[in-house]
């Protein structure tokens, strides 16, 4: 849940990036992380594996302005994507205010993106979260690799309730910040309802 | 929904600003601060400007909640307290009224008997600050709703502004 201080005006939400293992969380981050100029980031904390798999999670401080004088701050998380860390991507859903789910658009990876994305449902369900009344984005990621599914394709299965969507390619940047916009933006819509 | 939002008043403020204040010099630690169980910083007093508390912020509740993970999977229902003991620095974490973080800093100037002993007391009081918090929370979204929400009235301007 955000958390709003009247004390020092600022305004904190967290966003949580899923998927599949190796869909691109990391490398959004990374992404925003390069281009967001230094005094509106904090440090980039990653806790990986020696073999740069996130291990525990990702973590990107993001200070975007101000609005109606509250620093408004969203605190950026991956989870780690393989399948058997499933004990720390529920701790990591605790107080998430939006999510996105990055899908990896390759052919062979379609069953990990809905296993994924059942995943995500079932974990947030715990937490006491429903999907469908939560800022949600969805990002078809690797849009540049061959053998890829048509957006189509990956909507149909991955985004039924039809909230917006991005086509991206993680490294080069494409669709990254669109992405992120989209989730900040249902998250302050959804503020200004005061929920 | 499973926690209900978080909201920080002035008044609450200082009164736990004063608390740990007190508490800072009466356990010679170097620096304290108060995370919520979401990793998000709600104050922080003595050199916080030597540490990244944001980040430290967020670790201390990936810290907490891993461990909770861990307590429950051998029948406890959470860890309350945490010790990091370090060359010089050391870490003592603790849960304050089910739901927030305080994490004490401190060397060799202190110990941990002195630690613990003060956030004990301390814990009482900031307990007591926080549940009145929540109640006052709770009371103003029960009468009137977001009379005050500064957030009522922004735009989508507003918004997209942000991101410009």
């Amino acid at each position: 849940m955000s958390f709003i201080n009247y004390a020092s005006r600022e305004i904190n939400c967290k966003i949580v990036y899923y998927g599949p293992g190796l869909c691109g969380k990391t490398t959004n981050l990374q992404f925003v992380y390069q281009k967001t100029a230094p005094e509106a980031k904090g440090k980039m904390i990653s806790l990986a594996t020696e073999t740069e798999r996130t291990l525990f999670f990702d973590f990107l401080p993001l200070a975007l302005g101000e609005i109606r004088g509250f620093k408004t701050r969203f605190h950026l998380y991956t989870v780690p994507g393989q399948v058997f860390y499933d004990a720390s991507r529920k701790l990591i859903l605790k107080g998430v205010d939006g999510v996105v789910f990055v899908a990896d658009s390759q052919e062979e990876r379609m069953d990990a993106n809905i296993e994924s994305l059942e995943n995500l449902r079932i974990n947030l369900q715990e937490q006491g979260y429903d999907l469908d009344k939560l800022p949600f984005v969805v990002q078809y990621n690797k849009r540049d690799l061959p053998y890829v599914l048509s957006v189509e394709e990956l909507r149909q299965e991955l985004n039924p309730t039809n909230v917006p969507d991005f086509e991206a390619c993680a490294p080069t940047g494409e669709g990254v910040f669109e992405t992120l916009k989209a989730v900040a933006k249902l998250i302050l819509v959804d503020l200004k309802k005061g929920r | 929904m499973a926690n209900p939002q978080m909201v920080m008043y002035d008044e609450e403020f200082k009164e736990i600003n004063v608390v740990i204040e007190k508490l800072l010099r009466e356990a010679n630690a170097k620096v304290i601060f108060l995370v919520d169980k979401n990793g998000q910083l709600i104050s922080g007093v003595g050199e916080v400007e030597r540490f990244d508390t944001t980040s430290l912020a967020s670790l201390t509740a990936g810290n907490i909640a891993a461990t909770g993970g861990m307590a429950k999977l051998i029948g406890e229902k959470e860890f309350s307290i945490l010790f990091h003991e370090g060359e010089k620095d050391n870490l003592h974490i603790s849960i304050v009224g089910g739901r927030v973080i305080l994490v004490v800093l401190f060397d060799s100037r202190s110990s941990l008997g002195l630690v613990r002993l003060r956030v004990k007391k301390a814990s009482e009081e900031l307990t007591g600050i926080f549940e009145r918090l929540l109640h006052k929370a709770e009371e103003k979204e029960k009468g009137g709703g977001d009379v005050e929400s500064p957030f009522a009235e922004i735009t989508d301007d507003d918004i997209d502004n942000l991101f410009s």
